[in-house]
């Protein structure tokens, strides 16, 4: 429900998923690397190391500020931020603060009604990461922390909404849809840990603003929007006044805590980063060719493949599942988007698989049993969790193609006089439901049927079966 | 093929921080092979300790060379320590040091000047020819001019600072200090030049023969140069210098730099706002001696940074600081800027009418050790250096004979990437004396 009292901003943080880091040119892809391999004089922040700019950091920033409508302006600035944190190795951050790569945007979203509306994009600004602490703790010692700087000067954008959300729901779609951008614009990974991190402005209107930091996933933002919501709402209803302040999301807890501590006291101290030069990018913008984004690629679906609107918007919200359909839709787009968007999905989901987990020769087989009526819809599941369920965990490669499960289990569909004997035992097993359809309860048939779709495990089509059944029925009551 | 260079040369005035009695150079065919190379030591030698002079960096040894040592090493050089200097840079008579003052080596009663103070004195007391220093308000000619030999601060971009650990970085420049004009143009051959590294370095190598030849030359001379606070024995000595350069077909006319009224202050608010950022690194997570684990991660910063950093550095952090804070930034950090840019257009104005600006290295003779007790008048001593490092244009300082015995410096100032015709100006001077 779409309340015009709820004030939203967030401010995003995005890795970007270049090969080396903001400053230097240590490899960005440590993931399972041992801790402080990816590092070198300047991302340890040694003394006397100083920055190199990582040119495709830059393009990515001006890729994402012109699929997202933002101005480019003519020069922009690094500068240092300045706090103090175990985790930050030069006792500053280099970012952006007056001088942002790129300005005022716009990004389209569905309000909770479903109608469009036009979220203004404040600017985007490259920054680097810090280290990340490990807190250890053992028996014998008092807790201490060890700090890994393999993504110390990770590059980042930082994309800072206008206060134009309204409610969470409509916060989590903005970042699904922002997300969906930066996968198709091929400039981040959503798959990396810690690849994006949300701090949201929430207000009711009319009283204090509150910040949340620290909320690492989609379903995060919405939760902490909630909580703030009625957490401030019931303060507001006792007349007590909300106070301006930074809270931290406990993402396992599902509730913000203030956060009194003196890191969040800080005054930065920016001021402009004198080992870098200004940045003069503006005239870069024009030579950047956008893919196909997310919204012309679902009117393409619609119009190409003649799906609906759910369908193609499901399957095109993520950039792999697009492809993954895009290359098993030839043989049927009705029923491959069917059985992307309503069956796949939530099967791997169930088992925590990524699409391409499963190769989509596979699927583009299961689709083509479906379409050829080899077996029915009933069987196409089964043999779908039969095959992911032998594939999780297992490379891709060893994926058991459907029509081996089909054969394997003798899935193959059979025409309903094949099941006489069986509809033939039902008949016999269930006297009561005869006697019923026979007093002129119709529904009746429908639980007969069902019996013998569970004695045959689903390898006749429902209908074909129906018209069997009326007719043994009406036969052995002749 | 490596070989030994052996140096056992007496340090009577302090000079060097760490001494390698044998160092070890390559047979290069380069231009310094062979020939012993004081490094100051704010710049990183891998494999030699550098501290800055600090006690936060006690023990520090870079894992990597700055883009001058890798120069020198390429061109031969053996480098045979690393010399004294006010802690990060912070001085002007290198008795800011966790190892005591480097004295001057024609009276030791006397400071070298500073910062880079162990790098002059060391060549003024003949233990090497060459030495490198860093040149942030005046750091490399302030000492080249107390210790009577040559010291020059190249062009803002000229040389890579990469591996420089900084203090200020949009103002200093690292540069060759050296017995003769000579002497510096060869070591400023050697490490000038194009770092990738260093995105503010320009690709501006330099290959240079210096000429006296400085016929139709145009030296303008600022009023503000000879003003209050300047010696008039020293004035003196600077004016008959210039003479000299007339003498050897040098036009002189007379200019006016306005802007050096507010030159020390853009100066001290930047660099001190630029060095609280720079020293935050040093907290003891990463390098330097450790302190005792604390509770908590502010006590422990507070106390190691407390402990180590000395006193000059510590009242210049929290000044640097107090100029960024949030209701402060405007009426310090950014109207330091503004001066500094007045600063920079009085030398453009006056560089279409000249080519060179001429006037006194330092006001004064070097100073007794402990003379200069309080920062204020400490810092008034760079009125004459600053306006350079403002600017980002070169600087040199040429010895120009003495006032008590001790000698007084010519500084000769040019154009933005006319560090060649600085060097001319001089070699001519230099050579017209001998």
């Amino acid at each position: 429900m779409t309340d015009k009292t709820v004030i939203i901003g967030l401010e995003i943080h995005c890795q970007l998923n270049t090969k080396t880091k903001l400053f230097c040119g240590c490899s960005t892809d440590f993931q399972g690397d041992e801790p402080n391999t990816h590092v070198c004089p300047i991302c340890l922040g040694l003394p006397g190391a100083m920055p190199r700019l990582n040119k495709q950091a830059v393009l990515y920033a001006l890729k994402v500020a012109k699929a997202l409508n933002l101005t480019v302006p003519e020069v922009s600035e690094f500068s240092r931020k300045n706090y103090f944190y175990p985790d930050l190795p030069k006792g500053y951050q280099i970012s952006q603060y007056d001088k942002p790569i790129a300005e005022k945007g716009i990004m389209e979203v569905d309000d909770d009604e479903g109608h469009p509306k036009n979220i203004r994009i404040t600017r985007i600004h490259l920054e680097e990461d810090p280290g990340r602490l490990v807190h250890k703790t053992s028996r014998d010692r008092a807790g201490y922390s060890l700090v890994d700087y393999n993504r110390s000067s990770i590059p980042l954008i930082e994309i800072v909404t206008e206060p134009d959300l309204r409610s969470p729901k409509e916060a989590r779609r903005f970042l699904n849809k922002l997300r969906s951008t930066l996968e198709y614009l091929e400039v981040f990974d959503g798959e990396r840990e810690g690849s994006i991190r949300v701090d949201a402005n929430i207000s009711i209107k009319g009283h204090n603003r509150v910040e949340c930091k620290n909320i690492s996933s989609y379903k995060g933002v919405e939760k902490a929007l909630n909580f703030e919501i009625t957490r401030q709402r019931n303060l507001i209803r006792k007349g007590q006044k909300i106070v301006q302040e930074t809270r931290h999301f406990q993402e396992g807890r599902g509730i913000t805590t203030s956060s009194r501590s003196k890191e969040d006291e800080n005054d930065y101290r920016y001021f402009p980063e004198p080992d870098l030069r200004p940045l003069r990018v503006s005239g870069w913008v024009d030579d950047i060719v956008l893919p196909e984004l997310p919204d012309a690629r679902r009117e393409r679906f619609m119009t190409q493949y003649g799906i609906s609107e759910n369908h193609a918007r499901t399957i095109t919200g993520d950039l792999k599942v697009a492809n993954f359909y895009e290359s098993v839709a030839e043989a049927d787009p009705a029923i491959a988007a069917t059985w992307v968007a309503d069956i796949l999905l939530g099967e791997l989901n169930y088992r925590s698989m990524r699409i391409n987990d499963v190769p989509t020769m596979n699927i583009a087989d299961l689709i083509a049993l479906i379409r050829d009526d080899t077996i029915t819809d009933k069987s196409g599941v089964e043999v779908l969790r039969t095959m992911l369920d032998h594939c999780m965990g297992e490379d891709v490669e060893t994926c058991e193609m459907p029509a081996d499960i089909v054969t394997r289990l003798g899935l193959t569909k059979a025409a309903g006089d094949d099941f006489t004997a069986v509809i033939g035992e039902v008949i016999a097993a269930n006297p009561d439901a005869v006697a019923d359809y026979r007093a002129g309860k119709n529904g009746a048939i429908n639980f007969l049927v069902g019996q013998v779709m569970k004695a045959t495990r689903g390898r006749a089509d429902p209908k074909e079966l129906n018209i069997a059944m009326a007719a043994a029925l009406k036969e052995a009551e002749e | 093929m490596v070989k030994e260079y052996f140096f056992e040369e007496a340090d009577r005035t302090n000079a060097f921080i760490t001494r390698l009695d044998l160092a070890m150079y390559e047979e290069t065919g380069g231009p310094l092979e062979g020939r012993g190379i004081a490094v100051k030591d704010n710049i990183s030698t891998a494999g030699i300790p550098t501290t800055c002079a600090s006690r936060i960096l006690a023990g520090y040894v870079p894992p990597y060379d700055a883009h001058v040592v890798t120069r020198l090493r390429e061109a031969g050089a053996a480098i045979v320590g690393k010399t004294n200097m006010d802690e990060f840079g912070m001085g002007t008579t290198t008795e800011n040091s966790a190892y005591g003052p480097t004295t001057n080596p024609h009276d030791a009663s006397r400071v070298p000047g500073g910062s880079s103070g162990g790098s002059a004195a060391a060549v003024g007391a003949g233990m090497v020819d060459m030495a490198l220093g860093s040149d942030t308000g005046g750091s490399i000619r302030c000492p080249a001019a107390f210790c009577g030999i040559v010291g020059l601060k190249p062009t803002y971009g000229r040389v890579s600072r990469y591996g420089l650990i900084a203090f200020s970085n949009s103002l200093e420049q690292i540069g060759p200090l050296g017995k003769t004009v000579t002497d510096v143009n060869t070591l400023m051959s050697a490490i000038a030049g194009p770092d990738p590294r260093d995105t503010t370095a320009y690709d501006r190598p330099y290959t240079h023969t210096p000429s006296g030849d400085i016929a139709g030359m145009k030296i303008a001379v600022p009023d503000e140069f000879f003003g209050e606070g300047v010696d008039p024995a020293v004035a003196e000595s600077v004016r008959t210098a210039i003479g000299r350069l007339e003498d050897a077909g040098a036009e002189t006319l007379t200019c006016s730099i306005p802007s050096m009224a507010y030159a020390l202050a853009a100066y001290y608010v930047t660099c001190m706002s630029e060095a609280s950022s720079n020293l935050s690194r040093f907290d003891g997570v990463r390098f330097g001696p450790s302190v005792e684990t604390k509770r908590s991660w502010h006590d422990e910063f507070r106390d190691h940074r407390g402990a180590l950093f000395g006193k000059e550095v510590q009242s210049r952090i929290m000044l640097g600081t107090f100029a960024l804070s949030a209701g402060y930034y405007g009426k310090y950090y950014a109207k330091a800027q503004v001066a500094r840019e007045n600063v920079r257009r009085d030398f453009l104005r006056i560089f279409k009418d000249a080519d060179i600006i001429a006037g006194p290295t330092m006001p004064q003779i070097a100073f007794k050790l402990g003379e200069k007790s309080d920062p204020l008048s400490m810092y008034l001593a760079d009125i004459l250096t600053v306006p350079a490092n403002l600017a980002g244009v070169p600087a040199i300082s040429v010895p120009c004979g003495t006032v008590d015995k001790m000698p007084v410096g010519l500084q000769l100032i040019g154009r933005h990437f006319e560090d060649e015709r600085v060097v001319d100006a001089a070699f001519a001077y230099e050579t017209g004396v001998a």
